[in-house]
């Protein structure tokens, strides 16, 4: 069925140049594959769209598109790099189909030196400058490519910088007083107006070179460049953000059944108004106001040291996404001493941001790098136990090795004492739990519930647990 | 003024110029789409890069009427979309004394008697209005699963009474400080735009705009340093509205440069917190050159 069919948007949205339903598509496709949430929707939103602009102006079909497609900052990165990767593919058949130089795509053919080509040359130096000379950005990036392909890809030096030159020079163009064409004498060309035809030539070999040489599958760069956020076992930060907030919902309105039923409500007199409409305004039954769920208070703390760097990505982006659901959060990090990163939670959205923030000025005090939970938990003691309440949730994510220091689990299980609830996730699998300088069991004793995390799925059973309110498995 | 739908893009960029919004390329083209594709407008972006102006000036190109929703955490559909007027109800029932149970139920369940929040008048409304839902990300996600309704088909749902569909066609726009991330469901009805603070030429333009009093250098002068204090790590980095408050300012003042003694007095109107005035004043008010001698 074609995509344009049964657009519900009025008439039927224009196919555009032919081909271009097929290849926008093609686009689209490239971009699920990124990750990017496209639906069909949103493809029909694109082409109602792309039927409002003109498809020649550049600028208005990347707008058009990217605002009916790319629906977050995120997206909209990926969009970009692909967009150009996408189209720019594109023009190149283009360039083939109507003849400006000739069987480069054929893995480097030699380019004919016959009067046809010098002539297109000509005419391209010419139809450059003017574009030059009009600041016409649309077209000169797409006669960067034709100049490319004319002098036939892979032909070249294979250093830019000489290949710039060379074509620019072939072309004969330089700054100042231009030769006299059939068009007339055109306006001087100023350094700025040259700059930028290099650029966009820069580009397009660049590109070329990119190419050429490493024939990297379509979505290897991107992946590998853009993102690789949180890395190896993790999965991507949008799945922790999801399981994130279904554990907000289930934190807040676990442990309420317990409350005696109506106690502490209050009438809702408008609503008790309401309702005695069915008595005849007699107001037989009372209305209470909902009772709103108390906040959680969360603390997090979260270890940071080198025996956990694997996971400390994971369980960044684990707070990073905590930070997004919770208000009343204060958030920790530690190694041998503890330190409060709620402020740079708080402040930063971009997770890239946060991660750097912290490792660079967390002010966790890393003398040796070892971690020290004894030491961490006294601190922790010290500084916020008088804030610590029965509707308070502690949860820790670390390794439990103490490197052989004094473990401290009488603290610990002060800690548990105040607290309402507490939670270990351990990136380590279970197996491992107390083997060397583990002391998981000494911690887990007082815990609520301890589990392994180290993927989104340990973490959304993690939530179901404790939504569940199921024990902790032993 | 009559409705009017703009022609191309570059006629809305026009027309909210004559308005008195610059919107670049991104914006007036999804201005332009908003208006011919009759699709809500989801706008984010950083606080004070003119994401409500736009809806406003949106309105004021129009020459249609501008209906607000401002969101806040717990907002209902009460309070957003419509409420039975009880108080009116109760009055019917007890003045109409002869009249049956079947009319009396019928009677009172008619939309004589609803109230009408701003949801239901912008779909109610016989002109076609702008609809504004400001600041979307304050609501809770129910909330936003309840405007799905609204978005995709312009109608709402009344037990009582059936859909209400729209008889003229709103422009949406929905604004989020991107505070939290909104649900696919939402972002899928909409077309997408972010906003972001003006480059230098362009808040020019923008103050100019506003304060054509200003002379021309000194304009420029402000806005760089505005650009040097947004790219500090700022609690709250200055708006648009605060840069054209403080050229205004500095016009009263009659401030001829903007040196550090005028820089540091005239500095809370674009820094507001006490923490960012100290790192501010440190950072930029001592890149500035120092005042001339008092007599100047």
């Amino acid at each position: 069925m074609s995509a344009t069919a049964s657009s519900p948007y009025g008439p039927q949205a224009d196919p555009g140049p032919p081909g271009m339903a097929a290849k926008l598509l093609g686009f689209c496709e490239e971009l699920r594959g990124e990750g990017v949430a496209v639906g069909t929707s949103e493809i029909l939103d694109a082409f109602a769209a792309l039927d409002q602009v003109s498809w020649t102006s550049g600028d208005d079909f990347r707008e058009a598109l990217a605002a009916t497609i790319a629906k977050s900052q995120d997206d909209r990165r990926v969009f970009e790099l692909l967009f150009d990767r996408y189209f720019f593919r594109a023009a190149e058949a283009e360039a083939i189909q109507r003849g400006v130089g000739e069987g480069e795509e054929a893995g480097g053919g030699e380019p004919g030196e016959g009067g046809g080509e010098r002539l297109d040359l000509d005419q391209l130096g010419e139809r450059i400058r003017e574009a030059m000379v009009a600041g016409d950005e649309d077209a000169l990036r797409d006669l960067a490519r034709l100049a490319l392909a004319a002098f036939g890809r892979g032909e070249g030096s294979g250093v830019v910088g000489v290949d710039v030159q060379r074509i620019r020079r072939t072309l004969g163009l330089s700054t100042g007083s231009q030769p006299a064409t059939e068009g007339g004498e055109l306006p001087p060309i100023d350094r700025d107006q040259l700059t930028g035809f290099e650029r966009h030539l820069r580009r397009e070999l660049e590109r070329d070179l990119i190419e050429r040489t490493e024939t990297l599958p379509p979505s290897r760069p991107l992946a590998e460049l853009d993102r690789a956020l949180p890395t190896s076992p993790t999965q991507d930060l949008a799945a922790v953000h999801r399981a994130v907030s279904q554990m907000k919902r289930r934190l807040a309105t676990l442990g309420h059944e317990q409350r005696g039923r109506n106690r502490g409500a209050s009438v809702d007199v408008r609503r008790t108004m309401r309702a005695s409409l069915e008595t005849g305004g007699v107001p037989l039954r009372l209305r209470y106001r909902p009772k709103r769920p108390r906040r959680p208070e969360i603390y997090v703390l979260c270890d940071v040291s080198t025996s956990v760097t694997s996971a400390s990505v994971f369980f960044l982006s684990v707070l990073h996404a905590l930070h997004d659901s919770f208000r009343r959060l204060r958030s920790f990090v530690f190694i041998e001493r503890i330190s409060e990163v709620t402020d740079v939670f708080e402040h930063e959205r971009d997770f890239a941001a946060v991660a750097q923030k912290i490792s660079s000025e967390g002010g966790v005090a890393d003398v040796s790098g070892y971690t020290d939970y004894g030491r961490v938990w006294l601190e922790f003691l010290t500084e916020i136990s008088d804030e610590l309440d029965p509707r308070s949730t502690v949860i820790v994510l670390g390794d439990a090795r103490t490197n052989g220091r004094q473990p401290h689990a009488e603290v610990f299980a002060q800690i548990a004492d105040r607290a309402g609830r507490l939670f270990w996730l351990n990136p380590e699998p279970r197996l491992y739990w107390n083997y060397g300088d583990s002391v998981m069991a000494a911690y887990e004793r007082h815990c609520d519930g301890a589990f392994e995390c180290w993927t989104t799925r340990h973490l959304e059973n993690f939530v179901n647990v404790v939504a569940g309110g199921l024990p902790a498995p032993e | 003024m009559a409705d009017s739908s703009h022609e191309s893009v570059q006629e809305a960029k026009r027309a909210l110029a004559e308005v008195g919004y610059l919107a670049d390329e991104p914006a007036a083209l999804v201005s332009f789409l908003a208006q011919n594709l009759g699709k809500p407008v989801l706008v984010e972006g950083p606080a004070g890069v003119g994401k409500t102006e736009l809806a406003k000036a949106l309105s004021r190109a129009t020459g249609r009427e501008l209906v607000r929703l401002q969101c806040y955490e717990g907002l209902d559909e009460a309070k957003a979309m419509y409420e039975w007027n009880y108080r009116k109800q109760l009055l019917r029932i007890q003045a109409g004394g002869e009249a049956g149970w079947e009319d009396v139920q019928e009677d009172i369940f008619s939309s004589d008697f609803l109230l009408r929040r701003p949801l239901m008048q912008a779909i109610a409304s016989p002109e076609p209005v702008v609809l504004l839902i400001d600041e979307i990300d304050k609501t809770d996600q129910e909330f936003e699963a309840m405007l799905l309704e609204l978005l995709s088909d312009f109608q709402i749902t009344i037990p009582e009474l059936g859909q209400v569909a729209a008889t003229t066609m709103p422009i949406v726009v929905l604004t989020s400080n991107d505070s939290r991330e909104l649900t696919e469901a939402l972002k899928r009805r909409c077309l997408y735009l972010w906003l972001d603070y003006p480059g230098i030429e362009r808040e020019m333009e923008i103050v100019r705009l506003h304060v054509p009093e200003l002379s021309e250098a000194l304009t420029r002068r402000l806005v760089e340093v505005i650009e040097m204090v947004r790219e500090l790590d700022l609690k709250k980095p200055p708006s648009i509205a605060e840069s054209i408050d403080w050229a205004r300012t500095l016009l009263l003042m009659g401030a001829e440069d903007v040196d550090r003694e005028t820089f540091t007095r005239t500095m809370s109107i674009i820094v507001k917190h006490r923490t960012d005035i100290d790192l501010v004043a440190e950072r930029v008010g001592m890149k500035l050159p120092e005042a001339p001698s008092p007599a100047g």
